[in-house]
This record gives C-alpha cells, sequence and structure tokens, in this order.
C-alpha cells in the first residue's frame, strides 16, 4: 500500500469534509471577524500611523489559541465517537496516513482561512508603502504557528472521544507552549533560575519563534523548531491511535 | 480461508474472548450467535486487526493479521456494528473514497463502485448525505462499502439490525448470492436467521464456543427443534433479567 496515495485519499476527504457542512464558513467567518476586529480596534492599526502588518500578525498567537483547538478537537475525538474510526483503521493503510492527511487537510484549512485576510495587506498597501518581504514572512510564520497548534490540538483530540475534552486541554497545553515565551513567565524564573533555563523554557514557546520571522527574517532554526514540533506530535499522535488496539 | 487459533482478548480483568479456534473455507457462511456481550464482535474486531489480540493467531487468505495487516486487510471486507460512515458526504464520494484508499484506480475504482452500488440498489440516493438517510439505506452504504473491492473475506457484525423485514430479506439474499466464491462471518441476533443465510453457525457464550455444526446439527440438539431452545440451552442468561424473572 502506498502511504502517499492512502495519506491523500485520507487529505482529499478531510478537506472535502470542512466545506460541506457549515464548519468551514462558520470558521472563515468568525477567524476573519476576530482577526479584523481586533487589529483594528484593540490593535489601533490607524492610529499607529504605520504601514505594517505587526499589530495583526500580533494578536495571532492569541486568537489561535481558540480558534485553531476548534478546528483539531474533532479531528479524532468525532472518528472515535461515530465509530468510523474502526473503519479507517480495518481498511489497508499505516496509521500515519491516516494521522498525516488528516493534519495536512487541517493545516491547509487554516491556511485558507489565513490567506482569506489578504484584504488587510492590500489595505497596508494601498495607505502607505509596506515592506513586503517582512509581511510574507508574517504570514509564513503565523501559518507554522498554526500547524503547531493543529499537532498538538489533533494529537490530544485522539486521547478522548469527547470533543469538549478535546478543546479545553488543547488551549490549556498550547497556552502554556505560547506563554512561556512571554515576559510574565520569563521575569519569574529569571529572578532565580540560571539564564540557560529561561533561555531554553523561552526556546519552547511559540512566541519566541513567531516574534522572530515576524522581524522578516525566516530562519532556519526555527523551522526546524515547528518542523520538529509538529513531527514529534504527530508521532506520539500514531502511537496514542496505535494504542488503541492494544487497549 | 480464515483460520483462528486460540483467541483469547483481554480488557483488564475481564476476557471478552477466552480461548476461541475455528477456520471458515470459502463457499461458506458461518453465523456467530450469541448473548450482548459474549465476545462477537471483539472477535470480529481481532479479525479485521482493529484490535489486536491478547494471545492467539489469526490467518487470513495465508497472511497474519498481526504479522502483515496490509496484506490480510486488503483481503477482508468489513461491516462494523452499526455500518459507521461519514456522515457529511455522500454515498458516492464516500466510496470513492473506500476505492481510492484500497488502491483502486481510476477506471477499476468506477466499475467497483458502480458494481457495489447495483449489488446494493443505492441508485436512488447517492448524491444525498449519508446522514440524512434511512436506517436501511446507511446499511446498505456499509454493506457497498465491505463488497467494494470483492475481498475473498466478508466479516459482517449485525448486517440485518435494525431493518424493517424487506430490507432484512434483500441483505439475506444479497449475501447468499455472494456466498459461493467467499467465505463470511456474520453475526447476528436473529436465530432465523441462521437457518436462512448460514451454513454453518456457532454460538459463543463468555468468549467461549460452545456448539458449533450445521443448522440442522444445533436444531437437533433441542426436543422441540427450535432454535430459541438450543440458544436458551447453552447460553447464559442475563443476571438482572434472571433475577426479576424468578422473583
Amino acid at each position: 500500500m502506498n502511504f502517499w496515495n492512502a495519506t491523500f485519499a485520507v487529505f482529499k476527504r478531510e478537506l472535502m469534509g470542512y466545506f460541506a457542512t457549515p464548519l468551514a464558513y462558520v470558521f472563515i467567518v468568525i477567524f476573519l471577524l476576530a482577526m479584523g476586529s481586533f487589529t483594528f480596534y484593540f490593535g489601533q492599526f490607524f492610529a499607529t500611523g504605520r504601514a505594517e502588518l505587526d499589530t495583526f500578525f500580533g494578536f495571532h498567537p492569541w486568537l489561535y489559541l481558540f480558534l485553531i483547538p476548534a478546528i483539531s478537537m474533532r479531528l479524532w475525538a468525532e472518528e472515535q465517537k461515530t465509530g468510523t474510526i474502526e473503519l479507517l483503521l480495518t481498511l489497508p493503510i499505516p496509521v500515519a496516513s491516516a494521522v498525516v492527511g488528516k493534519f495536512l487537510a487541517a493545516w491547509v484549512f487554516a491556511g485558507i482561512a489565513l490567506f482569506l485576510t489578504f484584504p488587510m495587506w492590500l489595505t497596508v498597501n494601498y495607505l502607505g508603502d509596506p515592506d513586503n518581504g517582512v509581511i510574507f514572512a508574517g504570514y509564513v510564520g503565523s501559518w507554522l504557528m498554526a500547524g503547531g497548534y493543529l499537532a498538538i490540538g489533533s494529537c490530544i483530540s485522539a486521547l478522548t472521544n469527547n470533543q469538549v475534552i478535546a478543546f479545553v486541554v488543547t488551549v490549556v497545553a498550547c497556552f502554556l507552549i505560547t506563554i512561556s515565551g512571554h515576559n510574565i513567565v520569563l521575569d519569574f524564573f529569571q529572578s532565580w533560575a540560571p539564564l540557560a533555563i529561561v533561555n531554553a523554557i523561552s526556546s519552547f514557546s511559540f512566541l519566541t519563534h513567531f516574534a522572530s520571522i515576524m522581524n522578516g527574517v525566516i530562519d532556519l532554526r526555527d523551522l526546524i523548531y515547528f518542523g520538529s514540533l509538529i513531527g514529534l506530535a504527530l508521532f506520539i499522535n500514531v502511537i496514542v491511535v496505535d494504542q488503541k488496539r492494544a487497549g | 480461508m480464515i483460520e483462528i487459533e486460540g483467541l483469547v482478548r483481554r480488557f483488564g480483568d475481564l476476557t471478552a474472548v477466552g480461548g476461541i479456534s475455528l477456520k471458515v473455507a470459502k463457499g461458506e457462511v458461518l453465523g456467530f450467535l450469541g448473548p450482548n456481550g459474549a465476545g462477537k464482535s471483539t472477535t470480529m474486531k481481532m479479525i479485521t486487526g482493529f484490535i489486536a489480540p491478547s494471545e492467539g493467531r489469526i490467518t487470513v487468505c495465508g497472511h497474519d493479521v498481526v504479522e502483515q495487516p496490509f496484506e490480510a486487510q486488503s483481503a477482508i471486507g468489513y461491516l462494523p456494528e452499526g455500518a459507521p460512515a461519514y456522515p457529511d458526504m455522500t454515498p458516492e464520494q464516500f466510496l470513492n473514497f473506500i476505492a481510492q484508499v484500497r488502491g483502486l484506480k481510476a477506471e477499476a475504482a468506477t466499475k467497483a463502485v458502480e458494481a457495489a452500488v447495483a449489488r446494493t440498489g443505492l441508485q436512488g440516493v447517492l448524491n444525498q448525505r449519508i446522514e440524512t438517510l434511512s436506517k436501511g439505506f446507511k446499511r446498505r452504504v456499509g454493506l457497498a462499502q465491505a463488497i467494494l473491492h470483492n475481498p475473498p473475506v466478508l466479516i459482517m457484525d449485525e448486517p440485518t439490525d435494525g431493518l424493517d423485514p424487506n430490507q432484512k430479506q434483500a441483505v439475506r439474499t444479497l449475501i447468499r448470492n455472494m456466498s459461493a466464491e467467499k467465505a463470511i462471518i456474520i453475526s447476528t441476533h436473529i436465530l432465523e436467521e441462521v437457518d436462512a443465510v448460514c451454513s454453518r453457525a456457532i454460538i459463543i457464550d463468555k468468549g467461549r464456543i460452545v456448539a458449533d455444526g450445521t443448522p440442522a446439527e444445533l436444531l437437533a440438539r433441542a426436543p422441540s427443534k427450535r432454535m430459541d431452545d438450543v440458544f436458551r440451552a447453552l447460553t447464559t442468561p442475563d443476571a438482572e433479567i434472571n433475577a426479576e424473572g424468578r422473583a
């Protein structure tokens, strides 16, 4: 059985699934409203008077904290609830191709929602002369970060057949991994912990790596960070699903 | 085509299947009979590779289910209990998905889907979402999915459960028509079904085989020649109902 053939079949089914129900449309509308309102009202996009999207991207980690678990919570929990997991796991395909196919579909879906914020980009280009390279890097970083949240969420979704539990636990897990790079947490550790530990904690955070990409530099280290985080989460995801057989 | 030796499955302290051995040859329709919780579904889940056996060995068409799961699963068509299917898809999308996952290429996939649709009489509902279908049609979608790749082995967990008498008849005819070239296992609560479709039946109680023979042989065990009486004589009644009966 060809791994990518099966992965692609699962990917296609999942992506189609988003748009077959109102889920995709409701999610995208809420996503765009949230992105827009945070940027314009709380971020005071106009008042800053600068032609850049820093305020826009600055809200992404915090908005993703709630929006991404809403996508990831159903990935495996729903399969277990409706019993379709029995169908999926008795087809002659590796568990990994189901895990990767589902993840990629969710990631592409998040990418579509992110892409639809392009009027933001048009607006700053209309109003001023922004550095489009930095904006592009911001989009890449934001999408990578969404992938990180999704992979963690997918893994947690496989642990339960209750979508509400999957959502809440994912929000908390993602909050911890995000906040670990925030000054509130770092200041707390800085007062007593050695610098190496403070740096280690900070380097685990989405914020640290996202911020460095947002500056316009897509550093290999940041790519490796997000890549290995997604890889690790999906690897655990495969083990969790596989463990259900052994019970 | 199906060989099971000393199959055991434990869930914690509970032994759901306690040492089942059996063989099913081509052309046989084997009926699994037994009270709820006797281990019928668990046995089927192990044959199809959904859960792993605690002990024992299963081979399907010469492939060990644990060692060579994909080869074994390719040879099996499986209708899980309750015929789960993705509710957001139409039968056409769903069957095409199954065909693709099973590695059928463009033309072969189209032919296989057409044949399965014709055999199960799904023509009228192909473009209706599965969640909007009646129970009978949902069951037929599950059957179509199971026979799609024309597998030499068919495992069906309560294929006629919840169907009206006409639909039951249709499903039984379908099974009988396929029986010559396949090895088939069905589980059922409906004792007359054994007479109608099975060439052989086993009665399972508390995870063990308590009777094995042709329907006629089983009937001969009770003076009344009624399958109900054979069933009651060989299996353990449910404790609560039993207690109420005595009171």
